[in-house]
């Protein structure tokens, strides 16, 4: 069998107070992880708005997946619920579009999990890397651009 | 006042006085058996008799509860009181042969024998009725009675039964003159390893020595006044009347520009770790029972005692208890390796006994450390090479017997080793408190995966911490020596005093472009902080900056594009994110 080497393209948006730190501490710690996962910083998940999602899409990215404080854990008190509705929506809505639900993640990853920043971004890439590329214009979703 | 004659001597005293009291305030001895300062006197005993001299009679009274009169002649030492005492001694050495008291007080007078009859040899209690009044009066507990009359009477409980409403204070032991009740057939007064504590104390009492404040608090589990509504001695006996037992805790709220958090650690629970037998198996005991063993103020004054009194030949000292162990704690405790070498000195200095460390390895990183460690090999303590993995009692050979027997692998000779002590000492893991979690929450921290709070960076910010004004010392932060902790405690301290007067927040908030908002107020409902109001007049919704956190909800919130966040505009994150996918 042929070895997959697609080398996907992911966005992260991180929450600064959480998994910001949490890879921050992946990387200090000197943890391995696929780089294809690019962290956008974000002050919190709930900042997450959902056209940058789209953007990300339409820019080609591969996946995109979103990192906050575990629930009930977050710096401003609630917008990793905020975030957590948001991307429920927004599930439904690629869904619509033709993007398979699993290119949208929301994953919780607090400052002390450096290793659970590398499982879960380790876990991400290879699902995506299975999934293949994002093909918008061709195949069964529409580009509206 | 009232003017008396004692033993000649002409007094004016109060009026309200006792006789004894008077007697006790002129440094008369009066023998007493029923009397206590505390309670009230019942002339039981007898013993304080003394001659009071009237115009035409003279009459023997019970000095204790016969209050002066004025004009009073009073002999405490004349041949009428003296040959009363005498054949009241007898009396009581008949009814109460047992009591040392009585037989103190017999030789005293020069009484050997007593011509009575004596009914039982073993008989203690003289029917003073202490422990009644006591149990009555002072504790409420209302569970020591008398029971019939006569040559039958004796004190006990209702229907001889053991009462429910004794609630073991021990007060009618500590009252008894003869020790017909004693605390220890209640309740044993051996050294107890299982409690911190280490042994019997009283309910109120200064913590432990270097106690800040160094004074004495009320244990309100252990208080007769807490369980019976009554007693109060304390109260009677202080006199600047610094003791009140109706001060509840309060709560004060303080406000403040910062804080440091100096909350400390706990000890891993061995009584989870049932190889090591800590709580099953006596004689073994953590490094901080030791420790309170070890100190001055300490249960047994500072000796090195077993469970059964007797001084340790052999002791064990085990390292990395839970500490650098895959089931329980990964991490380093960092300050057991010295204080079990500190350890290990304290015994060679006070017992005879031969000390055996086992240790995974021996970490003596500090300024004089490795010295010690040297030192320590050369006072002849056994440094073994391995984990120890059982604490037993099982004994194998007749050597073994009685003993504790410590079985570990010697990795320097590759070979298990069973060693046989009587003192065990566990070195457990130094781990976050149990409710640092609930601090973490209030402080808005973050652990480590440790479970100890996380600095804000491991090497450039090790005493703050995320939050802005919240500063960290000590354990709380990960296990840590004196020093170390001194030093944070001071870097805290100076972090704290450089703040000043005005605090600077962070540039990072949101506003809105009042050109482009509508008004729709869906950014109001999602600001957990209540920074942004509706400005009527305008029709539009406004931020107040010094309220706004920055966390971005209501910019991600807004449908008309009209909130922006500084430092991170939405421009700036779609530029990123172009960026990311260049």
């Amino acid at each position: 069998m042929e070895t997959n080497t697609f080398e996907p393209k992911i966005v992260g948006f991180l929450c600064r107070w959480c998994t910001y730190q949490g890879a921050d501490l992946a990387g200090t710690s000197r943890m391995e992880y696929p780089p294809n996962l690019i962290p956008v910083r974000v002050m919190c998940s709930g900042r997450v708005d959902p056209s940058f999602v789209m953007q990300a899409y339409s820019e080609g990215a591969d996946a995109v997946v979103i990192f906050g404080c575990h629930l009930g854990d977050c710096h401003y008190q609630e917008g990793n619920y905020k975030a957590m509705r948001r991307y429920h929506l927004l599930k439904k809505m690629i869904e619509e579009l033709g993007i398979e639900p699993q290119r949208l993640q929301l994953e919780w990853v607090s400052a002390s999990e450096g290793e659970r920043y590398q499982k879960e971004v380790s876990r991400i890439f290879s699902e995506v890397r299975e999934l293949g590329p994002l093909d918008l214009n061709n195949g069964k979703a529409q580009s509206n651009g | 006042m009232i003017n008396i004659t004692l033993n000649g001597k002409k007094l004016s005293v109060e009026e309200g006085m006792t006789i004894l009291q008077v007697a006790q305030q002129e440094r008369i001895d009066i023998p007493t058996l029923c009397y206590h300062p505390l309670l009230e006197p019942y002339a039981a005993c007898r013993m304080c008799v003394v001659e009071v001299k009237g115009d035409s009679k003279s009459e023997l009274k019970t000095s204790c509860n016969t209050k002066v009169q004025e004009g009073m002649v009073i002999e405490t030492d004349s041949e009428r009181t003296l040959n009363a005492r005498r054949l009241n001694i007898e009396l009581l050495m008949a009814r109460a042969p047992a009591a040392k008291v009585i037989q103190e007080m017999a030789a005293q007078m020069g009484i050997e024998k007593t011509p009575f009859p004596i009914e039982n040899p073993e008989a203690k209690c003289i029917l003073c009725g202490m422990c009644v009044r006591v149990c009555e009066d002072v504790v409420g507990a209302h569970v020591l009675t008398f029971e019939e009359r006569g040559f039958e009477r004796k004190v006990t409980t209702a229907f001889n039964m053991p009462s429910e409403k004794c609630i073991e204070c021990g007060a009618c032991a500590y009252f008894c003159p003869t020790e017909a009740i004693r605390v220890e057939d209640f309740r044993g007064r051996e050294v107890l390893h299982s409690e911190l504590t280490l042994g019997p104390t009283t309910a109120i009492r200064i913590p432990f020595m270097q106690s800040t404040p160094n004074v004495p608090f009320i244990d309100k589990d252990n208080c007769i006044h807490f369980k019976t509504d009554k007693c109060k001695l304390c109260e009677m006996v202080c006199e600047p009347e610094a003791i009140n037992h109706d001060v509840e805790d309060t709560f004060k709220e303080i406000e403040v520009g910062s804080a440091v958090l100096a909350t400390g650690y706990e000890l891993l629970d061995c009584s989870n770790m049932p190889q090591y037998g800590y709580g099953r198996l006596d004689n073994v005991i953590t490094s901080l029972e030791f420790e309170h063993l070890c100190h001055a103020s300490g249960p047994t004054g500072g000796k090195i005692l077993l469970k059964d009194g007797r001084e340790p030949k052999g002791v064990a000292i085990l390292h990395c208890i839970g500490s650098r162990d895959e089931n329980y704690m990964k991490y380093c405790s960092r300050v057991c390796c010295m204080y079990a070498m500190k350890m290990a000195h304290l015994v060679h200095e006070k017992v005879d006994a031969e000390v055996y460390e086992f240790y995974i390895d021996i970490r003596a990183f500090g300024k004089g450390y490795e010295e010690f460690y040297n030192r320590m090999q050369k006072e002849g303590t056994h440094f073994i090479r391995g984990k120890a993995a059982e604490v037993t009692n099982a004994a194998l050979i007749p050597e073994e017997e009685n003993k504790l027997i410590v079985r570990a692998e010697d990795t320097t000779v590759n070979m298990i080793r069973r060693i046989p002590v009587d003192l065990v000492i566990l070195c457990p893991a130094i781990v976050a408190r149990k409710d640092s979690e609930k601090i973490m929450k209030l402080f808005g921290l973050c652990s480590t995966p440790d479970g100890f709070f996380k600095e804000q960076h491991p090497k450039l910010g090790p005493v703050s911490t995320d939050a802005d004004g919240i500063f960290l010392a000590g354990a709380c932060q990960g296990p840590k020596d004196i020093p170390d902790t001194v030093a944070q405690g001071a870097g805290a301290a100076g972090a704290v005093m450089s703040l000043g007067d005005e605090v600077a927040i962070e540039p990072i908030f949101s506003a809105i472009d009042e050109e482009i908002c509508v008004g729709c107020k869906i950014c109001i409902g999602v600001c957990p902080y209540d920074a942004i109001s509706y400005v009527e007049d305008k029709k539009i919704s406004s931020i107040e900056e010094t309220l706004c956190k920055g966390c971005g909800a209501c910019v991600a919130a807004c449908p008309s594009g009209a909130a922006d966040q500084n430092c991170f505009t939405n421009s700036q994150i779609e530029a990123e994110v172009s960026g990311a996918l260049f």
